[in-house]
């Protein structure tokens, strides 16, 4: 049994006998089931350092959106002299690079990324790396060495889009909270022990696969000592107190971002782990309310100032310089007792102290048995802010019990225990236009798939559409996971998360994460052609361009079933033909209707399609209803979405929510209380996730005419949040176009 | 069978009675209010036609959304007008555990009136104007059905909420708030007295219906005006 000082005062147990977080918290942490009363606001000394922190973000902005560029260092653990924001003001310490919001160029996932990303903000990469590159494989060159012909033509013409084969992956949770409880050295320890125990069985490929892993993931817990040490911490053993705990983990999570520049680097489930700390401070005296949230502030002051180098055409997909930092908050444990904690309210009372903003991806894990002070606290902050999302704990917990998190948007996972091959996603309506073009796509002019003739006459025959749909789903589904299983494989050989997976179990479950956009779009076009009279438009060599469709049809976001099951069985379709193909690793597959911005990108890369949507024209996002089509109201249009299985969309339902504040109620205390009412009708459906935003479309034109008017102004888009003057004009308007809730 | 004449349903409403509420508008109106949002809801037989049973079973889908308070409000067009089909569409609410408001102007007696009454939690009472002159001038209707509506409900002892639309130059006054006390003064059923500020968001409505919106010269009403009676009230 392990022992150390440092656990003076925690109560005993497994944890002490295994790695095991979820195991120290359950028998450790006080659920806290009171108001909001006791929080505190912001010292003198946060604001300061604010100011200075709201200084350099506008330099950023004013800078096109790139303070600064380290172009000739490789990023990584140890490259970097330490950096600071203000060295005798802060209390947690850590930036990814020598400065605050400089970035640092990581080339592992593909060199020509890292190259136009610091060439699009009038910087060169430095000859150095250039050079020492040329004798490296990255990700990128490892995958392009197998590619296949059709799999580069499915990705130019955009009918599967975002696949990480040229930037880090990401979507992989550590659990850091490990460096806090158990010190490096103890970590070490025990990776050593399981590699020599790897060791003792068959060398098969996966077997030294796993072996070299583990020596790689020594090695960066080795850095990660080192790298803490630079700042003059020796985290060889567990932290003594909170703010060691905070300054600990936070250590581990500068660490993989400092390896990794992921899509998503999502922090995972820390808050009511911290809160064990921040308890036994206060009892013994040595801690206050003030100080307690003070150490809140500033580890979430260094969360905001994360960044990763992307170009312009990553934006696009990924609008706003997002992180995906997701802390999962709240939530219940499977002993009925709620994870809600003291420091629960604290994470989310930062958007008071700091001002409201996009990062962390402060998540709400929603049970109806919350407490019912917390589910008005959460409300509130919906209101006021914009800036959280809720997910539903419930539906949840009996997957994957009560130590998940969220990576990115909706993904969740076992902490340590399981990780993600992150898909993106594929083009749903550009499918079933390519599927009436036999196998043609009419925007990029190629052929690509099964190849048939285009249907014609006057009206598209609902069963043979759906037919041929079919064909070309199985297609490309297969196509789809044979591309994955590449990426991944190259990811694993050539860009490996060794922090990251260092804070997992040796034994870890995989997930492959696919995708679908354009759920609405598809739903509603099929719904068309099955209940209106669609008849399609050719150009002089026969290919369909165009649909006139005569007749009302139903639209899914309205509570009708005639489209809404259209779209429950088409997802369970996908899911069905996506599990044909074995996914790399053992991974189990797993679906997502999520878009993050690239809604308005696939929109562009599509044709004309039966719903009456034009060419180029956005879709909704993730599982949205499409843009004002719901005209039965906010909560008809929330029954739809809830009807869509988790049950085969295990990687996420997205669904974006814009209400105006007159029509969630009259006074401030009915908004809250209306909202959660909501949130609770919504989730009991077992419906997946929600963004909330309550908000006047008025304010965001007035933003976008004038973007000095609300230089803070956040927006949940679509699984994360947004500054929205950091997205895009096109990005914005597609954003303004949605519907927002305002019938009263 | 009972049939009632729907001109609208919003699964969501917040400002129609207490919580969240699932809202019908019934067709048909034979009051004519200068002020009136709806113009569409006026003429009779028009609309969808629903049976009792098709409405429950809508409002149904939204019971995991209305928490302790909310529910059903059956608004319009008078609701009164269709007595009968509101009846059985509360009747059946109750057996759902739904709460029943009902929206009106209390203006016309129905002969399902007792009965209505027995099935609903909540009325919701617009008691347009305080005086029979400014009634006939500005609502085209009689002042004097409307207080014994509201005297049935106090006998009855049925929760109201009074309401009132607030026009700047109308009844924007002390006389009309005093007034207003004197008729609400000792029954104990009126749990609330709202002022509703006069909107005009309605105008392309009566632009498409080509009729001419009566008070389109009068302004929209301010936020002071309305906290300002609420004040006196």
């Amino acid at each position: 049994m392990m022992n150390f000082n440092q656990w003076n005062g925690f109560e005993g147990g497994l944890w002490q006998e295994e790695i095991n977080v979820r195991e120290f918290i359950r028998t450790n942490y006080k659920p806290y089931e009171g108001n909001s009363d006791f929080l505190s606001g912001p010292t003198e000394r946060t604001s300061r350092l604010m100011a200075k922190l709201n200084k350099l973000l506008k330099k950023e902005m004013e800078n096109g959106g790139v303070l600064d560029i380290d172009t000739t260092t490789v990023s990584s653990l140890c490259n970097y002299a330490p950096g600071y924001l203000d060295k005798d003001e802060e209390i947690i310490v850590g930036l990814q690079t020598d400065a605050p919001l400089k970035r640092g160029v990581n080339p592992f996932g593909g060199i020509r990324m890292a190259r136009s990303a610091c060439e699009a903000y009038g910087r060169k990469l430095g000859e150095d790396i250039e050079e020492y590159f040329t004798y490296r494989t990255t990700h990128n060159d490892g995958v392009f060495r197998v590619y296949t012909d059709e799999m580069k033509a499915a990705r130019h013409c955009g009918i599967i889009t975002g696949l990480p084969d040229a930037y880090g992956r990401g979507r992989i949770i550590g659990d850091y909270r490990r460096v806090a409880l158990y010190g490096i050295d103890k970590l070490i320890e025990m990776k050593t022990a399981d590699k020599k125990k790897k060791g003792e069985n068959f060398m098969d490929v996966d077997n030294i696969r796993l072996s070299e892993e583990l020596y790689q993931q020594i090695n960066f817990l080795g850095k990660l000592k080192q790298m803490a040490q630079s700042y003059g911490y020796d985290i060889s053993l567990p932290a003594s107190n909170a703010k060691e705990a905070v300054q600990w983990t936070y250590f581990a999570y500068l660490a993989a971002n400092k390896e990794q520049n992921g899509a998503a680097m999502s922090l995972g489930r820390v808050s009511t782990f911290f809160d064990i700390y921040f308890e036994r401070d206060m009892e013994k005296g040595i801690l206050d309310e003030t100080g307690a949230q003070e150490i809140i502030d500033d580890f979430v002051m260094k969360l905001r100032m994360a960044r990763h180098l992307r170009t312009p055409e990553y934006n696009e997909l990924f609008g706003g310089d997002p992180m995906w930092i997701t802390e999962s908050v709240g939530g219940m444990g499977e002993d009925g007792r709620t994870l809600v904690s003291k420091t629960s309210y604290r994470m989310l009372n930062t958007l008071y102290n700091l001002g409201s903003a996009p990062e962390p991806n402060l998540t709400v894990l929603w049970s109806q048995q919350l407490p019912a002070a917390f589910k008005e606290f959460c409300a509130k902050v919906s209101i006021d802010t914009d800036s959280i999302q809720y997910e539903n704990d419930d539906l949840m917990r009996p997957m994957y019990g009560d130590d998940y998190g969220i990576a990115c948007c909706v993904s969740a996972m076992k902490i340590g225990k399981q990780m993600q091959f992150f898909g993106a996603r594929f083009n749903l309506p550009k499918l079933l236009l390519l599927a009436i073009n036999g196998g043609y796509d009419n925007v990029f002019k190629t052929h690509i798939g099964p190849q048939m003739k285009p249907l014609a006459g006057d009206r598209l025959d609902y069963f043979e559409v759906k037919a041929r749909l079919d064909v070309y789903l199985t297609w490309l589904c297969k196509l789809y996971v044979n591309t994955m299983n590449v990426i991944h494989y190259m990811h694993d050989k050539y860009a490996y998360e060794k922090t990251q997976m260092a804070l997992h179990d040796t034994d870890v479950e995989r997930l492959m994460a696919f995708g679908v956009a354009g759920l609405s779009v598809i739903t509603d076009s099929l719904s068309a052609i099955k209940f209106a009279n669609v008849k399609p438009v050719a150009d002089e060599e026969g290919y369909v361009t165009d649909f006139v469709t005569t007749g009302d049809f139903p639209k899914y976001g309205n509570d009708d079933d005639k489209a809404d099951m259209i779209a429950v069985e088409l997802l369970e379709q996908v899911y069905a033909e996506l599990c044909k193909t074995p996914a790399y690793r053992g991974a189990k597959h797993t679906l997502s209707a999520l878009t993050i911005t690239s809604n308005v990108v696939y929109g562009k890369k599509t044709g004309s399609t039966p719903d009456g949507r034009k060419k180029g024209e956005p879709f909704a996002p993730g599982a949205n209803p499409m843009h004002n089509r719901e005209t039965n109201g906010a909560l008809a249009s929330l029954n739809s979405v809830a009807k869509l299985p988790y049950s085969c969309c295990r990687d996420g339902i997205s669904n974006t929510f814009s209400i105006t504040p007159q029509t969630l109620g009259n006074t401030a205390e009915e908004r809250i209380e209306n909202l959660v009412h909501i949130l609770d009708g919504y989730f009991s459906q077992m419906s997946h996730h929600i963004n909330v935003n309550v908000l006047n479309r008025e304010k965001l034109i007035e933003a976008y005419e004038d973007p000095q008017a609300y230089p803070n102004l956040t927006i949940r888009v679509s699984g994360y949040a947004v500054n929205f003057h950091k997205l895009s004009k096109e990005q914005q308007k597609e954003v303004i176009s949605r519907t927002f809730h305002d019938k009263m | 069978m009972t049939k009632g004449y729907v001109n609208s349903i919003q699964s969501m409403g917040t400002l129609d009675g207490p919580g969240v509420r699932f809202l019908v508008f019934m067709q048909g109106c034979p009051l004519r209010c200068g002020y009136c949002h709806n113009p569409d809801t006026w003429e009779f037989h028009k609309g969808d036609v629903y049976t009792p049973e098709e409405i429950v079973k809508k409002a149904k889908r939204y019971k995991s959304y209305f928490g302790e308070k909310g529910g059903i409000t059956i608004s319009g067009g008078e609701p009164l007008m269709q007595g009968e089909f509101v009846k059985e569409v509360f009747s059946l609410c109750r057996k759902e555990g739904i709460n029943t408001c009902l929206d009106t102007s209390g203006g016309v007696e129905c002969d399902a009136e007792d009965k209505l009454l027995e099935v609903t939690d909540l009325v919701l009472l617009d008691i347009k104007m305080t005086s029979e002159e400014e009634y006939k001038k500005y609502i085209h209707w009689e002042y004097a059905p409307v207080i014994r509506f509201l005297d049935k409900l106090t006998k009855e002892n049925i929760p109201v909420w009074i309401r009132q639309v607030i026009v700047e130059g109308i009844n924007d006054n002390k006389e009309n708030v005093l007034r207003l006390k004197e008729i609400l003064r000792g029954r104990e059923n009126v749990k609330r007295v709202e002022f509703l500020p006069f909107r005009k968001l309605c105008t392309s409505k009566y632009e498409n219906l080509k009729i001419k919106f009566p008070f389109e010269i009068y302004p929209e009403t301010s936020p002071e005006t309305i906290a300002g009676l609420e004040m006196m009230m």
